[in-house]
């Protein structure tokens, strides 16, 4: 081994104290990610960016090219992981640490000035990994809101031939497109007369929202089905007249509750206590609010 | 690794701080934001949906029609001491040639139902349309406790 007084380049320097510095940052690293991955995995993933970072520093372009594929695909792996970005990012400037170390145990004056340009080349290094780290969880975030938009819109059979959909949250074209989609099928699927659509779970109705709801109804209202938006509360409801929003002939109720004994009546069903009987009509008294 | 809804998404929301409205999800987050300061500021749950269906109609409008702008949102005192909130959009966008038109119900240079603008008119205590063709267009919108 070298003491690193001689007229070294850092390459060299690389090479001849790959094991100590190299052990070090497996170490280093390892400290970080207490763990979560083996000791072998970390080993085998820096002794190959180790072998990178020497040919890239030596002048080799496929190296340089392959060290940036490689540490893309780490971090990438990292933010899926869920590791989070400092984790990620001492991945790469633990080396720096390691190769500080050395050089001070050794003192070469030669190795000091060597060390302020890979130090640069190291930050550079570690700047790409935080930036892949990054989209790769933007690229989380986006598959999650995918996978919620797909959650979010359940069509749930109530009754025999009565659908709900409750919706929860915002409601956007996409949203809406899902919604729709999913409801029409189902509506098939199922041959549903009814539909209930229940907004308890949206926080504000306004002329979007409003504007994508009556499309839903008229494409369900097309395909022979009856639908009824539920969840109207007290605010959504003075917002939407002071807003100016007429929902026309479409029928609207406060509550799932009373949107199923509706429609429940409308079907010709009624519910009774299991004592007494149906009376064999639908004809009796009706409940407040039961009208279309 | 799961995220919560909303998680990552307070910040920025910090009171009287520009806000971007870029997408469609911005004016989702306009929405949280509008429905937080309202409540602190002790608005009705009322109050609160007005506030924040206006700012959802308005956050819209500079989103499709002033291509993009910003939100301002901060809790303000009304007259007699009143609590409330003022959110303010600024778009950069082609301006409203004819405010009256803009206002008035029914018009939409859209798709839409015509009703947003003079929706968030009458849904707030305070309105105020400052818009220069080519320039851009300022909303201010104000709702105050009861």
């Amino acid at each position: 081994m070298t003491d690193g007084s001689d007229d070294t380049s850092i390459t060299e320097l690389l090479g001849s104290w790959r094991e100590p510095v190299l052990d070090r940052w497996i170490e280093l690293v390892g400290e970080s990610v207490r763990g979560r991955i083996t000791e072998r995995e970390l080993r085998s993933e820096l002794t190959e960016l180790y072998g990178l970072v020497e040919r890239a520093l030596a002048g080799d372009d496929t190296a340089a090219g392959e060290l940036r594929a490689t540490l893309a695909e780490i971090s990438r792996g990292r933010a899926r992981q869920g590791f989070s970005a400092t984790e990620t990012a001492v991945g790469v400037f633990a080396l720096k640490q390691s190769l500080y170390e050395q050089v001070r145990k050794t003192r070469g004056q030669r190795a000091y000035s060597e060390l302020i340009d890979f130090s640069s080349y190291v930050d550079e290094l570690g700047l790409a990994t935080f930036e892949t780290y990054a989209s790769a969880r933007e690229q989380v975030i986006a598959d999650q809101a995918e996978q919620l938009l797909e959650l979010s819109t359940p069509v749930v059979k109530v009754w025999d031939g009565v659908l709900g959909v409750p919706l929860v949250g915002t409601l956007d074209s996409a949203r809406t497109q899902v919604v729709m989609e999913t409801l029409l099928q189902t509506l098939v699927d199922t041959r549903s007369r009814f539909a209930v659509i229940d907004i308890t779970g949206v926080a504000a109705v306004d002329t979007e929202v409003a504007q994508h709801l009556m499309r839903t109804v008229m494409a369900a209202r097309l395909m022979g089905t009856h639908c009824v938006i539920s969840g109207i509360r007290p605010q959504i409801a003075q917002t939407i007249v002071t807003l100016g929003i007429e929902f026309g002939d479409i029928v609207t109720k406060s509550s799932l509750a009373d949107a199923l004994a509706y429609v429940l009546e409308r079907s010709g069903l009624c519910v009774v206590p299991s004592t007494a009987s149906c009376g064999g009509t639908t004809q009796h008294a009706p409940r407040n609010g039961l009208e279309a | 690794m799961t995220t919560p809804p909303g998680d990552g998404r307070s910040g920025g929301g910090t009171p009287g701080e520009e806000v971007p409205i870029a997408s469609n999800d911005d004016v989702v987050r306009v929405r949280q934001l509008v429905r937080t300061a309202a409540a602190a500021a002790g608005l009705s749950l009322v109050d609160q949906t007005k506030i924040v269906t206006a700012a959802s109609e308005l956050a819209r409008n500079t989103y499709a029609h002033g291509g993009g702008g910003t939100m301002r949102v901060e809790q303000a005192a009304g007259e007699r001491g009143r609590r409330g909130v003022r959110v303010v959009f600024t778009d950069a966008g082609p301006g409203i040639a004819d405010v009256e038109r803009a206002l008035g119900e029914g018009w939409t240079s859209g798709a839409g139902l015509g009703l947003g603008l003079s929706g968030a008119r009458r849904l707030s205590d305070e309105f105020d349309l400052r818009s220069e063709p080519g320039k851009g267009t300022t909303v201010t919108v104000a709702k105050w406790g009861r």
